[in-house]
């Protein structure tokens, strides 16, 4: 009762109703990325299959990254290619 | 039969290992066969925790690299005779467990003891998986904190996932256990309350364990709180906990403190 009524005076409602909302909307998020189970690993190893059919490149140096925004998301896919992967590609054809 | 528990939670520092060493004891009293598993390889602590650093001569790794025999490594509590550590490795790191030698000195541990608490480690890499890897439940530790719950989040998952049991399509059954809870500030709004935790991580409740001066007491003098003051609201917490994993219904509550005058009159200081 009287920690309700020096509520009362301070006008300083307790935080944690801000921590559940903010864990709630966190966790509905972090789950649904867990449901699909690794979606950037495989559109990595897709995505490289298909380029180094017409080109030579290193496996290390594609990047996939998603960036989940509220209404729209992105789709990042960042190749490096060698100087020289046209010539290669003559050389090999 | 058996039971092969592992205490994780993700983030550190909420209370794995007071909690494995403060169950433990609390079941070995109840008269079970207990031994508590220190899966923290480089960072041990148990040991500390249950009073037995100077005992250590072998380790978990060097029985899992067949080193030493699992009874020359265990060692048996000075206070409760069914109630033994096997500590982990000082020296070495997370990669010297291996998942195989894991399987078999779980495999050990089920034919010798009535129940096998793992003491996971801090985070979501090898150490921890290894430790959870063979559980049959689990007891998931968390604090009534933003950062602390959604790691617990995280590590449900993975017992959902990584587990032997979940690969086999069983399941492993979880418990959150609830530590460092100040009744007051979750009444004023200031903390996470109870309900908030449960809904979130809809997994059942094991137990809420008060904030309180016992704990750190305890761990001072390397005894479990359920052994060092059973008679403090943290240990009454500690053993309710241990008799509904033994599968008693037990009704909920937060013990609480007794404080005396002075001490109420000088606050936490006093302790």
């Amino acid at each position: 009762m009287s920690m309700n009524f020096l509520r009362l005076l301070s006008r300083r409602p307790g935080s944690a109703p801000v921590a559940r909302e903010r864990l709630q909307i966190l966790l509905a998020h972090e789950r649904g990325l867990r449901g699909q189970p690794n979606l950037l690993g495989i559109l990595r190893e897709e995505i490289l299959a298909v380029v180094s059919r017409h080109v030579m490149l290193d496996p290390e140096k594609v990047i996939v990254r998603m960036d989940r925004g509220e209404s729209v998301s992105t789709l990042e896919v960042d190749i490096e290619l060698p100087n020289d992967f046209d010539k290669r590609i003559a050389a090999a054809g | 039969m058996a039971k092969v528990l592992v205490v994780t939670s993700g983030k550190g520092g909420v209370g794995k290992t007071t909690s494995t060493a403060a169950l433990g004891a609390a079941l070995a009293q109840s008269g079970e066969k207990v031994v508590v598993v220190d899966f923290d390889v480089g960072l041990r602590n148990l040991d500390l925790i249950m009073g037995a650093e100077r005992r250590v001569v072998f380790d978990l790794i060097n029985v899992v690299h067949g080193v030493a025999k699992l009874s020359q490594a265990l060692i048996r509590d000075k206070r409760l005779e069914n109630l033994w550590l096997l500590p982990a490795s000082q020296t070495r790191d997370k990669d010297a467990l291996t998942d195989e030698g894991v399987e078999r000195v779980i495999a050990d541990l089920r034919t010798k003891f009535d129940w096998v608490l793992c003491d996971s480690p801090a985070g979501i890499e090898r150490g921890a998986t290894l430790a959870m890897r063979y559980a049959d439940e689990a007891v998931i530790v968390t604090n009534p904190e933003v950062s602390s719950v959604r790691d617990a989040d995280r590590i449900i998952g993975m017992l959902d996932s990584k587990t032997a049991k979940a690969e086999k399509g069983e399941q492993v059954k979880k418990h959150v256990l609830i530590t460092r809870y100040d009744s007051g500030r979750a009444a004023r709004g200031e903390m996470l309350s109870i309900d908030d935790i449960l809904e979130i991580l809809t997994t059942p409740l094991l137990g809420i364990i008060p904030e309180s001066q016992d704990v750190l007491r305890a761990s001072n003098v390397g005894s479990p709180v359920t052994l060092n003051n059973a008679a403090s609201a943290p240990a009454r917490a500690y053993t309710d906990a241990a008799r509904r994993l033994n599968g008693e219904t037990i009704t909920m509550m937060v013990p609480v403190e007794r404080k005396g005058f002075m001490e109420r009159l000088l606050g936490r200081r006093a302790a």
